[in-house]
């Protein structure tokens, strides 16, 4: 947002009513007025570098241009422990609905081990007919499966309940989610070959991390459509995202998706771990806590323009944001600007897929004015993103997982854009 | 049923319609790849630990002697009494879960005994996880528990007492996608 020129001044006259046809029609006519002579003499493309000596050799991996560094993860890692803790996709700096490798989310417990995938082992047991044990080569021998879709943290967007907004960028508070093409053997095969027995229903499932973080997961999930992942966006998993196997469950909380995948012990019962009782609970204003809490709900955000970013002047701005429901596809994005007292739909980038990211778009005619941009998303389950004030009315504030309200940006008459509630 | 071939492929155009099947979903055929292995070797490596107590090992440990190997491997993050340090808060809790502010310790949260054995086992400590043994791992949780005002310094943790343990807020959860 903040690398878009201003728009010339006698393009359009000020107007805060989103109209995309309105502004390209008045933008050709003003583009013919003020033709592009001016522009080419002050920045030529005569002497640039790049067009008289020759490039850099071939990479055996590609690495985004210098200029692009500041496209990046923000850490924030325990002190003591340098491997506990988060890093956050910068959501305002990318576009699209794929999250690069390299920018994926992070949550680790215990840092990110280095594994030999020639010694790595994934063993199936507990209440099925024959516990059996595989190792990556023979998994990569399986039927795949692709699906793109996000994962999103249980705790994404938790300074959302504190009572004053944050101002960080939008992906520094809402970034522990991203979406890839996740690509792995369907767990039903895994379950069918060992056999389950009548009485499992829950499945636990170990991770190979120095703490091997365990999860209880119903067994039906299970068979309805997880799978173990290899591949992301085309490429072997990332270590920092489970190589050489993780866990995908489309749809519910990140920590399901065990990442470094070494285990699943089939049972009549939650193992109750630590991460399923004490954590990834939610504790209401009663003293009572939701367990169990699996699909990430409907939600979605305004990436650009977002906190930190400043509009250059009055005129035509193009929103764009995120939308994802753990309960299916995205079916609608509403966007305001003017605090939530009006609502036009917002162009969904097609096509939806379920449980995935959607990017909607619309354009917006600045006035110059104070404004307040938010967006609303409702999925094919019939969900509607809620209001902050609803949500903390049913849950209270304490819960700390599970946040999914609409986000409000602040535009100041500067063009500054800020985090308000 | 169907007199006809053509009724016969109809009446499987309809079905296929009804389930949803497309010509991307049709049975895959899987290599069956998985090694056999015994339930017995398995359960040598196994670590997780169930509310009913499958699944801990023989050992016993006590409070008492759990106290010196909380000060040796988590007091340094956790505090010297289980608060107050740069880690969670394992103990003294003094606002109760319906105050704004809770504090969600192991006693005034935690719903079953078993899962501080079974997230010491394979977690902790921090720097070198999966490296106490069962006699330190009952012991450590004894001590824990008994921090936590929930069992007696001198009582001994074993596969048998662990479990029998009642945790105060073992009813404090209301389970909302379980089967």
């Amino acid at each position: 947002m903040t690398d878009h020129p201003p728009a010339p001044a006698h393009a359009a006259p000020a107007s805060d009513e989103p109209g995309r046809r309105v502004f390209l029609r008045r933008g050709l006519t003003a583009a013919a007025i003020t033709g592009g002579g001016d522009v080419l003499a002050q920045s030529g493309t005569t002497g640039l570098p790049w067009l008289h000596v020759p490039g850099q050799p071939f990479s055996p991996y590609g690495q985004p241009s210098p200029y692009e560094r500041y496209a990046a993860r923000r850490i924030g890692a325990n002190r003591a422990v340098a491997g506990n803790g988060v890093s956050f996709t910068p959501l305002e700096e990318l576009e699209g609905t794929i999250t690069p490798n390299g920018l994926h989310f992070e949550r680790h417990h215990n840092g990110v081990p280095q594994i030999d995938p020639a010694r790595h082992r994934l063993t199936l047991h507990g209440r099925v007919r024959q516990p059996l044990v595989f190792d990556v080569k023979s998994l990569l021998r399986y039927p795949l499966r692709s699906q793109t879709l996000f994962i999103e943290c249980g705790g994404n967007s938790n300074a959302g309940w504190h009572s004053e907004p944050i101002q960080r960028p939008a992906g520094s508070v809402h970034g522990l989610v991203s979406c890839a093409e996740w690509t792995g053997v369907p767990l039903s095969l895994l379950l069918d070959e060992a056999g389950t027995e009548a009485d499992a229903s829950w499945v636990i499932a170990e991770g190979a991390d120095a703490g091997a973080m365990n999860m209880s997961i119903p067994l039906a999930k299970m068979r309805e459509d997880c799978m173990v992942a290899l591949f992301q966006n085309g490429e072997r998993l990332r270590p920092e995202n489970g190589y050489p196997m993780r866990l995908i469950v489309p749809g519910w909380e990140g920590v399901l998706h065990i990442k470094w995948l070494q285990r699943l012990e089939l049972s009549d019962q939650p193992v109750m771990s630590r991460n399923e009782t004490s954590k990834y609970t939610e504790l209401l204003p009663s003293g009572k806590a939701r367990q169990f809490t699996f699909t990430m709900a409907c939600k979605s955000l305004i990436t650009a323009p977002s906190h930190g970013q400043t509009l250059r002047g009055a005129g035509v701005q193009q929103i764009s944001g995120l939308a994802w429901s753990g309960h299916g596809r995205i079916v609608r994005v509403e966007v305001s600007v003017d605090n939530g007292v009006s609502w036009m739909d917002a162009d969904l980038q097609l096509p939806a897929l379920p449980r995935s990211f959607t990017r909607f778009r619309t354009a917006w005619r600045w006035n110059g004015k104070p404004a307040v941009l938010k967006s609303r998303a409702t999925d094919d389950a019939g969900n509607v993103q809620p209001e902050r004030t609803a949500l903390v009315a049913e849950r209270g504030r304490a819960g700390y997982f599970h946040y999914n309200a609409i986000v409000a940006w602040a535009v100041e008459d500067d063009g500054l854009v800020s985090h308000i509630y | 049923m169907y007199r006809t071939s053509i009724e016969r492929a109809l009446a499987v155009c309809l079905l296929m319609l009804a389930c949803g099947c497309t010509s991307t979903q049709r049975k895959v055929e899987a290599p069956k790849l998985g090694m056999p292995v015994s339930a017995e070797a398995v359960a040598r490596e196994a670590l997780n630990v169930f509310p009913d107590g499958r699944g801990l090992p023989d050992g016993r440990g006590s409070a008492t002697e759990g106290a010196s190997l909380f000060a040796k491997h988590c007091a340094a993050c956790h505090g010297r009494d289980g608060r107050g340090g740069s880690a969670e808060e394992l103990a003294g809790a003094s606002r109760p879960l319906d105050h704004p502010d809770a504090d969600k310790t192991i006693g005034s949260y935690w719903p079953y005994a078993t899962t501080v054995f079974d997230f010491i086992r394979r977690a902790k400590p921090m720097q070198a996880p999966g490296t106490l043994d069962a006699n330190e791992v009952y012991a450590l949780s004894a001590w824990l528990l008994h921090a936590n005002g929930v069992i007696a310094a001198d009582a001994v943790m074993d596969a048998q007492t662990l479990p029998a343990v009642r945790m105060p807020n073992r009813d404090g959860f209301i389970r909302i996608e379980a089967p």
